[in-house]
């Protein structure tokens, strides 16, 4: 038996952005054990519908997390939507589901980046953000914004996309999945990529299911489950397979990503081919009065919002369970036994928003 | 012409979210790229010239904050990224949210902006570039040196 030794990981740390510590209990190179500690993040956010109205909360939930931003605002959406009553406009349904893939492309190409700045291929991580900045520069046409842009408010969306921007996004699709191409290639093929990649961070489907994984983590593992099969928005109009790898490990939650954003394209292609011509909001009146949950797959995985409302101007309860939370407990579990090398690439294996998580 | 230092970059999320944070690592990355002009995002804060924050900083970051601060060696320069880092943003009435990084360390340059545009930031950084040589002038000018700009203060540094 080696030598014990505890060595700090965060708050503040070169491969992470966000503040998250671990201790990490070694035995020479082998981690041990991992003590997570959280908080860094904590703003106490659901506290704010006691002093934001129902409709400014839209803002706030978009803020939970600026990466996954769409998903959280539209999530917030659909409960209090549910719980009015209202019928959102089919062309409304259609642009979310748009914007809810492109968000979704832009959050899978960030993580395939900072995955391979995590194993130290610096010219794939730059390779990747140049791609996804395309994908920013259709947000920013449609809506002012780069990475939030309130673009979604109860009862639909705030304004509408023109149809020749739409086939304008078709354009640039086609420019995006050319270059993805060489990207995720590398991502799969590469044997140095593979090196770092395969057999690291092993989880059987039973093992994943019994952490309660969610999204390309679960996925990643062979359970095929995808709350867009739900058929919220307008993703019951639309065909797409869930995509799964039986690799069980970080290779196959990779492969995961980088075939789900090719999905994408094809969901957005299918989408702007059968949006309908129309309004895009509906007048809201009253005050929502009751309780709602809602399920959305975002980016990391499925989030689930609960509203509860009682006819007055502000809501009582915002509870959001978001991905990274259920992931977790998988994490600490891949960290026992590995190597201190390979720490950044499962910490980043769960594709952690730690401000999500915290709020 | 003058040779000058390339400014290196720390970069620390104060309870921000993430908006500002993948904005900061956008503009080091080919679109911006800030790296043309020898500014390097370092995880090590000895090795730090300019310190860009995001978020409104919470209880538990507030030392973690000082701490960094504190680790860098003079001259620094602060930058708030973003509005919730210059004074709380959206999160300003959150019960754990201080707002605003001045309540913590002094702040030169405020960069605002939900989340903050790689533009903007790259203006802040060239702005911090002017303040760092300015301050590294005063340092050089002075035995001992206190230098003041805004609210910021460098503290006392005796040769």
């Amino acid at each position: 038996m080696g030598n014990r030794s505890v060595v700090p990981f965060g708050p503040q740390h070169p491969v992470l952005p966000e503040p998250i510590h671990l201790d990490l209990v070694l035995e020479d190179e082998k981690v041990v054990d991992a003590i997570p500690s959280i908080g860094f993040i904590h703003r106490g956010l659901e506290k704010l519908v006691d002093k934001k109205d129902f409709n400014e909360m839209v803002y706030v939930a978009e803020r939970i997390c600026g990466i996954c931003s769409f998903g959280h605002g539209f999530g917030y959406c659909d409960a209090v939507e549910h719980i009015m009553n209202i019928e959102v406009p089919k062309r409304a349904d259609y642009l979310r589901t748009i914007f809810f893939e492109l968000s979704r492309m832009h959050s899978h190409i960030l993580w395939l980046g900072l995955m391979a700045d995590a194993f130290g291929f610096e010219s794939l991580f730059m390779d990747s953000w140049r791609v996804r900045e395309k994908i920013l520069d259709m947000f920013e046409a449609a809506t002012g914004g780069r990475v939030i842009f309130s673009i979604v408010k109860i009862g639909g969306m705030r304004r509408d996309v023109p149809n020749e921007m739409l086939r304008d996004f078709l354009k640039s699709l086609d420019d995006i999945e050319r270059d993805l191409e060489v990207i995720i290639r590398t991502f799969l093929n590469d044997r140095a990529v593979k090196g770092r990649l395969c057999g690291v961070g092993v989880l059987t489907p039973e093992q994943v299911e019994e952490l309660g994984c969610c999204g390309p983590y679960l996925r990643g593992s062979g359970v095929r489950r995808d709350t867009r099969k739900l058929g919220y928005a307008a993703y019951d109009d639309i065909e797409f397979d869930i995509v799964t790898s039986d690799d069980c490990d970080t290779y196959g939650r990779t492969y995961v990503r980088a075939m789900e954003v090719l999905q994408s394209i094809s969901i957005i292609r299918q989408a702007i081919e059968k949006i309908p011509d129309g309004p895009v909001d509906t007048l809201v009146k009253g005050f929502p009065n009751g309780e709602y949950m809602t399920r959305i797959e975002q980016p990391r995985g499925e989030a689930c919002f609960y509203v509860k409302a009682s006819g007055k101007k502000f809501i009582d309860r915002l509870r959001v369970r978001t991905p990274t939370f259920a992931n977790i407990p998988a994490l600490t579990q891949t960290l026992r036994g590995c190597e201190l090398a390979d720490v950044p690439i499962l910490v980043l294996a769960i594709d952690p928003c730690i401000s999500c998580t915290e709020r | 012409m003058k040779m000058s230092k390339s400014p290196w970059l720390l970069h620390y999320d104060a309870s921000s979210c993430n908006g500002c944070d993948i904005e900061v690592l956008a503009s080091t990355t080919p679109r911006y790229d800030v790296e043309r002009f020898g500014v390097i995002n370092t995880g090590n804060p000895k090795h730090a010239d300019i310190l860009v924050v995001t978020g409104g900083v919470n209880n538990q970051t507030k030392m973690v904050l000082k701490q960094l601060y504190s680790q860098m060696p003079d001259p620094k320069v602060v930058i708030a990224a973003g509005i919730c880092a210059c004074d709380g943003g959206i999160f300003k009435e959150c019960y754990n949210v201080n707002g605003g990084i001045d309540t913590v360390i002094p702040v030169d340059i405020y960069v605002p902006g939900c989340a903050v545009r790689p533009e903007a930031l790259i203006d802040g950084v060239v702005k911090a570039v002017k303040l760092l040589d300015e301050k590294r002038e005063a340092m050089k000018n002075h035995a001992s040196c206190e230098v003041h700009y805004g609210n910021a203060s460098v503290k006392e540094v005796k040769k």
